[in-house]
């Protein structure tokens, strides 16, 4: 009994259902435990990443060249840009934006970087619902080839405070 | 030890210690006293996601959020949990707690961390999440009183090992630790990696927020924050597992078919549940790729293989108990006349089903790479682990409760009626919430969040209508299962202070 | 007492494998080295080894 010392020895054979069971259990775990890593590199699901470290303010500086150099309008007071496809395109994250509006042209490959100014964010592109951790002191770069066109939405996921709820960023495809 | 200061157990012929029994019983009431506090919390937060009520105000939420993370999932699991310490590693093995000063110590550490934290996140100092990302920022007294009630907590898990070497001494047992023991051992074991894990982190940031320190570094804060909190969910599976053996051999007789199996997995589990933390590191920009695999992949699905195992042993031991008794008609005779009425044994069957359906199958899935992305931060998240450590862990310590009342505390459960509903009552309304927040998730609806009209951003997003309907449905789901933790709070305060005492 | 003892060291010795489930001491060294090492250490040293972003101004 569970609440009782068991016999002398109990290293003992299993019996036949036993060895079923765990066959199958073997089997399913031996399934997911390839299909992860090979899915990894199968599948393109997870985008490429690469990580350095950047501090606020060189990455500040960073954002403001990028929007200097490819503004081409301006949405409820904050910038757009639309950035040549192999420059790498910078947004920021603080308390409580993401800046700037981004165009990115469908099919071309982007290296995107995020980094956070002051505490952590979630990065949550919706309505397509993928999901980055954007950290300060952190550059978080992704190698991002938009497929389809359209207006997407950047809501933040990670708690940061009394207006996380409204931070809300844009991004388009076109 | 003088033999007065011992009893027989008229229902289990275990023999009591004093003041084993007195610390099994103050941690327990301690226990249930902050669920109450949690899950009051729980109900207001759910009535503030269901859109049409949206009940709390902005600063609230959060506050009464975070303290949902801290009196639910630390200080009701935790100091359950040490009642168990004691239950397995004295009373299990009829011999006494060795040093009972150091468990009143660790007692009374934990209590004093966790009136800190409650009184300064009420205070409003610290509306940080259990998290506390840094360099999000709480109050100095909110770290102390972590720091405080961790090493409490530790003084009492590590009371299990100075409990077992000496009941050995004492010829209490003579090779191996009964199941339910060798499961809590796992379990201490655990706390072990997790306690010193948050050592080696919350010190600094402790002395970060008095000014001492100026920098933390947020990736290895990340890093070393779930070596710390996820394994302590562990040490929740461990326990509740232990307590699903001991729950089965205490209603119905039921008996491990295999130890060898049974062990196996607790061991697998020791070894290699623990690096799981990464599945909240996979969309975190620091870790390389094979850091990620091998620890979420390779590893994990060992654990998960353990998890299978005991999906096996247990409903067997409670069917071979059955068919013994003579139940032995057709497949499935034994599961019809199983004690459903029984809360105890409800509480442990219905503990399984959410476990395993609503939180292990998602949690495996969420925990690969290719799902994370899609889920990290979502509501989904919640809703997988309301399946985990509320449907499974918090119903299982339920239906424990349901014996301690009269093997510990040596009353009568007070009205049985309500008793005998409160699993299903709080089991569908955990089932609920659970699986409407997964739904809402799958939409991308955020986590710990106040507003998904996202009034006063400067873009609106609009989510899919279909979010509504599952929104209503985490309120709805969160009133009955608020229902059923009132039905709990009732029935085991009531027994516990008014129930007819029973002889010895 | 005596007498039991002689009685056991007379029965067929106890598997390997059980003596080690038993050692709960060996069990707590692995489950603390196993993720120590594979998560926490080799995480460090992933975090140390960060390069800086060389693009920086
Ligand atoms: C009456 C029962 C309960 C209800 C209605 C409830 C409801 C909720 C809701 C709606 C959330 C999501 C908050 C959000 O992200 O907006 C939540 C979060 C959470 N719940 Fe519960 N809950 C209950 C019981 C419990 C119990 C018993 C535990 C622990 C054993 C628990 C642990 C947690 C944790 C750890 C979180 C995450 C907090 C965070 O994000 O910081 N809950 N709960
Ligand atoms: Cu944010
Ligand atoms: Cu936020």
């Amino acid at each position: 009994m569970a609440i009782k010392e068991p016999e002398r020895i109990w290293w003992k054979p299993y019996t036949r259902d036993e060895k079923i069971w765990v066959a199958v259990s073997l089997l399913w775990m031996f399934t997911s435990f390839v299909f992860m890593p090979v899915y990894h590199f199968a599948g393109s699901q997870n985008p490429p990443y690469e990580t350095y470290r950047v501090s606020p303010e060189e990455f500040d500086k960073l954002v403001e060249a990028m929007i200097e150099k490819y503004k081409v309008g301006e949405e409820n007071g904050m910038p757009v840009v639309h950035p040549d496809p192999d420059e790498p395109v910078f947004i920021r994250a603080s308390m409580w934006q993401w800046y700037p509006v981004v165009e990115l042209e469908k099919g071309k490959t982007y290296k995107i970087h995020l980094s956070s100014m002051d505490i952590q964010h979630g990065f949550s592109i919706l309505p397509i619902n993928m999901n980055f951790m954007v950290l300060p002191n952190y550059d978080y770069v992704l190698t991002l080839t938009p497929t389809t066109e359209g207006e997407y939405y950047i809501v933040c996921n990670e708690f940061c405070g009394m207006g996380h709820h409204m931070m809300v960023g844009k991004l388009y495809v076109k | 030890m003088a033999a007065e200061d011992y009893r027989i157990c008229s229902f289990t012929g275990l023999k009591i210690h004093k003041p084993t029994e007195d610390l099994i019983k103050w941690n327990t009431v301690t226990a249930i006293l902050f669920l109450a506090l949690g899950g009051l919390m729980g109900f207001l937060i759910a009535l503030t996601r269901w859109p049409s009520v949206h009940y709390l105000s902005l600063q609230n939420y959060y506050r009464y959020l975070t303290l949902h993370g801290i009196d639910a999932l630390l200080l009701w699991i935790i100091f359950f949990e040490i009642g168990l310490v004691y239950f397995t590693s004295a009373v299990l093995l009829n011999t006494r707690t060795v040093i009972p000063w150091a468990g009143w110590t660790g007692y009374a550490l934990m209590l004093v961390g966790a009136v800190f934290v409650n009184f300064v996140v009420f205070a409003g100092k610290a509306d940080v999440m259990f998290t506390s990302y840094v360099p999000l920022q709480a109050d100095a007294v909110y770290y102390l009183g972590i720091i405080i009630f961790a090493v409490g907590a530790l003084t009492c898990y590590g009371h299990f090992f100075a409990n077992i070497i000496q009941a050995k001494r004492d010829g209490a047992y003579k090779h191996s630790l009964p199941l339910g023991s060798f499961g809590l051992a796992a379990a201490c074991i655990i706390a072990v990696l997790t306690l010193a894990h948050g050592a080696v982190i919350m010190i600094p940031v402790f002395f970060w927020s008095m000014g001492l320190i100026h920098y933390i570094d947020p990736g290895t804060y990340r890093l070393i924050f779930w070596g710390l909190g996820h394994p302590s969910q562990q040490i929740n599976v461990c326990a509740m597992v232990s307590v699903w053996y001991m729950i089965s051999a205490f209603t119905v007789g039921g008996k491990p078919v295999n130890e060898k199996l049974s062990r196996t997995a607790f061991v697998l589990y020791i070894f290699f549940i623990n690096v799981a933390s990464e599945h909240h590191l996979l969309v975190d920009p620091i870790f390389s790729n094979w850091h990620k695999i091998i620890n979420t992949s390779y590893m994990m699905h060992l654990a998960v293989f353990a998890s299978m195992v005991h999906a096996f042993a247990v409903p067997a031991s409670v069917e071979v108990a059955l068919r013994n008794q003579g139940y032995t008609r057709g497949l499935f005779e034994w599961l019809k006349k199983a004690p459903w009425s029984n809360p105890a044994f409800s509480a442990m069957a219905l503990s399984m089903v959410l476990f395993g359906f609503l939180g292990g199958i998602t949690g495996v899935i969420f925990g690969t790479e290719q799902y994370n992305i899609i889920r990290h931060n979502t509501f989904a998240i919640p809703g997988h682990f309301h399946g985990t450590v509320v449907g499974g862990t918090t119903l299982a310590f339920m239906g424990f409760t349901y014996l301690l009342i009269p093997y510990i505390f040596r009353r009568e459960l007070v009205m049985q009626g309500m008793a005998k509903w409160q699993p299903y009552v709080y089991g569908i309304g955990v089932a609920i919430l659970s699986i409407s927040m997964m739904s809402a998730g799958s939409f991308g609806v955020p986590r710990r969040h106040y507003d998904i009209t996202f009034s006063g951003a400067p873009f609106s997003f609009t989510f899919d209508p279909a979010i509504d309907m599952f929104m209503s449905m985490v309120g709805i789901g969160g009133i009955l299962a608020a229902i059923g933790g009132v039905m709990f709070i009732l029935v085991a305060m009531g027994s516990i202070m008014y129930g007819k005492r029973l002889a010895s | 007492m005596t007498d039991e003892k002689h009685r056991e060291s007379e029965e067929e010795p106890i598997p390997a494998w059980q003596l080690f489930y038993d050692n709960i001491f060996l069990l707590f060294f692995f489950g603390i080295a196993i993720p120590t090492l594979v998560y926490t250490v080799w995480g460090l040293m992933e975090i140390v080894q960060i390069p800086q972003l060389p693009i920086a101004p």
